[in-house]
């Protein structure tokens, strides 16, 4: 049972979703991702910071009662949960455990107990057809609302992704829009050293799909592009860096695995809040909790 | 909902023409296939997705385990030609480790119709079941003039002072037909399964079992997560052991040739004249 946002958290929400407050949205979100790997040793943090944007700007700003949001890059998973923490779909207590024993939080999407969370991803190629199976399902029902599916770039070499493009199109689902983390960067090399598809969204257009590339850390560039509604099944590349924001880390193989150090934490932090030119948060206070957004 | 990986030719028109834009040729693409349904399904449909056997199991395996067993989605696999049923089609299209490597998976429930008159039952009830399930369809044979007891996933076909023979599916048919021509202490009795897993075992099967001479089971799958496997395991957990215990399973390709389902089923001592074969062997061998 997903838990109700209190009544702070509902207002926490909407002072976040005004546009004075993104920069505040993204630091907040952005650190507390780096402290919930960090305290959870988990890795595929590079990964994440690469899609928090789009992830923040897409729920905070697109997504209505009636759309849905598929993760197909279940590794982006803490992404997911802080953005669902800066909604109030999480508690604190709920990412504090992320990645540990006895957490729902694990570290790919679970498969049940989170409203928002549709389905359990993790392994790659699934995401695009179980939200073509989504949006067929709003075709056939005569349902309102667009279906989001959020992949990686790796992730088009699976064969079933390419599967689930053909269907998207040939039942003109035009309630889906595919979303492309394009990070250059897979598990064991970049993209173009293992299984080269550039020009990734040339393939896109080929399928026969309007297709945006746009910078994925440029704000208004990604918003632009998600308010943009085509006819039938589109996609939206957005070309981002794995570990944006963290220097020793943006387009770095490595952070694709590895677990923070505490000094590497502590410098992660310190760039983020200097980028941000924001007043320090307190990296370890277990307080810095949707309330304290407030502060 | 119904949904087919580009099959049913000269057979699944009238049900597209009855289903209109709930029909779907998802085309040559399993695992996008399961998929979609899988989606369908979290949005309150009910999809039926069909294809060969093999292609609606083994090809999107991951699939159903991810997207549909692990929420519990009610989608209904349906395999056409369980076992050796596409015969010298050649082994890509034959199923002998289908359902055992399916109830692996959390939810899934196996169906394994043994007659015409199972089908409609089956899926009736698999309208209304809250979870995924795997239809495995294979060429019913029904005996002449057998009277088929009301459905019921145990049923007992016929009664004897010998062997307890326990079927599953449709191979049921023509060994029945022929063991029913079985008279004295020779004559088995015989039951078939048509449900997966095999728990709760009915207390009249038990009751046969501590009756019986020995306990032969058959099946048109391999040994391994196949009936006997697991049926064993829950008799020797409840203690009901048997007088004597044999299996037959499939086996694969033991010759290397390949010929029609008879054909596979006789090399693997599947077919009617394997198993009153080994019934009287047993029986000389008892008398001895």
């Amino acid at each position: 049972m997903t838990p109700q946002p209190s009544p702070t958290q509902i207002a926490v929400a909407r002072v976040l979703k005004s546009p004075q407050s993104w920069d505040e949205l993204r630091r907040r979100a952005k650190l507390r991702l780096l402290q919930m790997h960090f305290e959870s040793r988990a890795g595929h943090i590079g990964g994440n910071l690469s899609s928090l944007d789009l992830m923040l700007i897409l729920h905070h700003e697109m997504l209505e009662e009636d759309d849905q949001f598929v993760l197909s890059k279940g590794h982006a998973a803490g992404a997911y949960y802080v953005t669902l923490w800066t909604l109030g779909k999480l508690e604190e207590n709920d990412l504090s455990l992320f990645h540990q024993d006895g957490t729902r939080l694990s570290g790919h999407p679970p498969s049940s107990g989170i409203d928002e969370i549709l389905f359990a991803t993790g392994s790659l190629g699934h995401g695009a057809s179980l939200a073509a199976g989504l949006a067929k399902a709003k075709q056939l029902k005569s349902e309102s609302g667009r279906v989001f599916c959020l992949t990686s770039d790796g992730e088009w070499n699976e064969g079933s992704c390419w599967e689930a493009l053909t269907f998207a199109r040939h039942h003109n689902l035009d309630n889906l829009t595919i979303l492309v983390d394009l990070n250059g960067l897979q598990g064991f090399g970049t993209t173009r050293e293992v299984a080269n598809l550039e020009p990734l969204g040339e393939k896109f257009r080929a399928f026969g799909l309007p297709t945006q590339e746009v910078d994925g850390h440029d704000v208004d560039a990604v918003r632009r592009a998600l308010r943009i509604h085509h006819m039938g099944p589109d996609v939206v590349v957005t070309r981002t860096h794995k570990g944006y924001g963290v220097s020793f880390m943006e387009d770095r193989l490595e952070w694709h695995y590895l677990p923070m150090t505490e000094a590497q934490y502590l410098q992660a932090v310190q760039e983020v809040e200097q980028t941000c030119e924001m007043p320090s948060a307190k990296p370890y206070s277990k307080q810095l909790d949707a309330r304290s957004l407030c502060s | 909902m119904f949904l087919t990986g580009d099959l049913g030719y000269s057979a699944l028109e009238p049900l597209r023409e009855a289903l209109g834009p709930r029909f779907i040729n998802a085309g040559v693409a399993e695992q996008n296939m399961v998929s979609v349904a899988a989606g369908l399904a979290r949005s309150g449909m009910r999809p039926w997705v069909y294809s060969i056997a093999p292609f609606v199991y083994a090809r999107p395996y991951e699939q159903i385990r991810n997207d549909v067993c692990l929420h519990r989605l009610p989608v209904v696999l349906v395999g056409n030609g369980g076992g050796y049923g596409y015969g010298v089609m050649g082994a890509s299209h034959h199923a002998l480790e289908d359902y055992g490597a399916l109830l692996c998976l959390p939810h899934l429930r196996v169906y394994v119709p043994a007659f015409d008159q199972d089908v409609a039952v089956q899926v009736e009830s698999l309208f209304s079941v809250a979870h995924p399930a795997y239809l495995r369809l294979g060429a019913s044979e029904e005996p002449r003039g057998a009277v088929i007891p009301p459905y019921s996933p145990w049923r007992r076909l016929q009664e004897g002072p010998g062997w307890l023979v326990l079927v599953t599916g449709p191979l049921v048919g023509g060994i029945w037909s022929r063991v029913g021509a079985l008279a004295g202490d020779l004559r088995p009795t015989v039951w078939v399964l048509t449900e997966l897993p095999c728990n709760p075992i009915p207390a009249e099967f038990l009751g046969d079992v501590r009756k019986a001479r020995g306990l032969l089971l058959v099946e048109e799958h391999v040994a391994q997560g196949g009936v006997a496997q697991n049926l064993a395991l829950a008799l020797l957990a409840a203690g009901n052991l048997p007088a004597q215990f044999a299996a037959r399973s499939a086996q694969g390709y033991l010759t290397g040739r390949y010929g029609s389902q008879a054909f596979h089923r006789r090399e693997c001592g599947l077919d009617a004249a394997s198993i009153v074969d080994f019934l009287t062997f047993e029986d000389a061998r008892d008398a001895a």
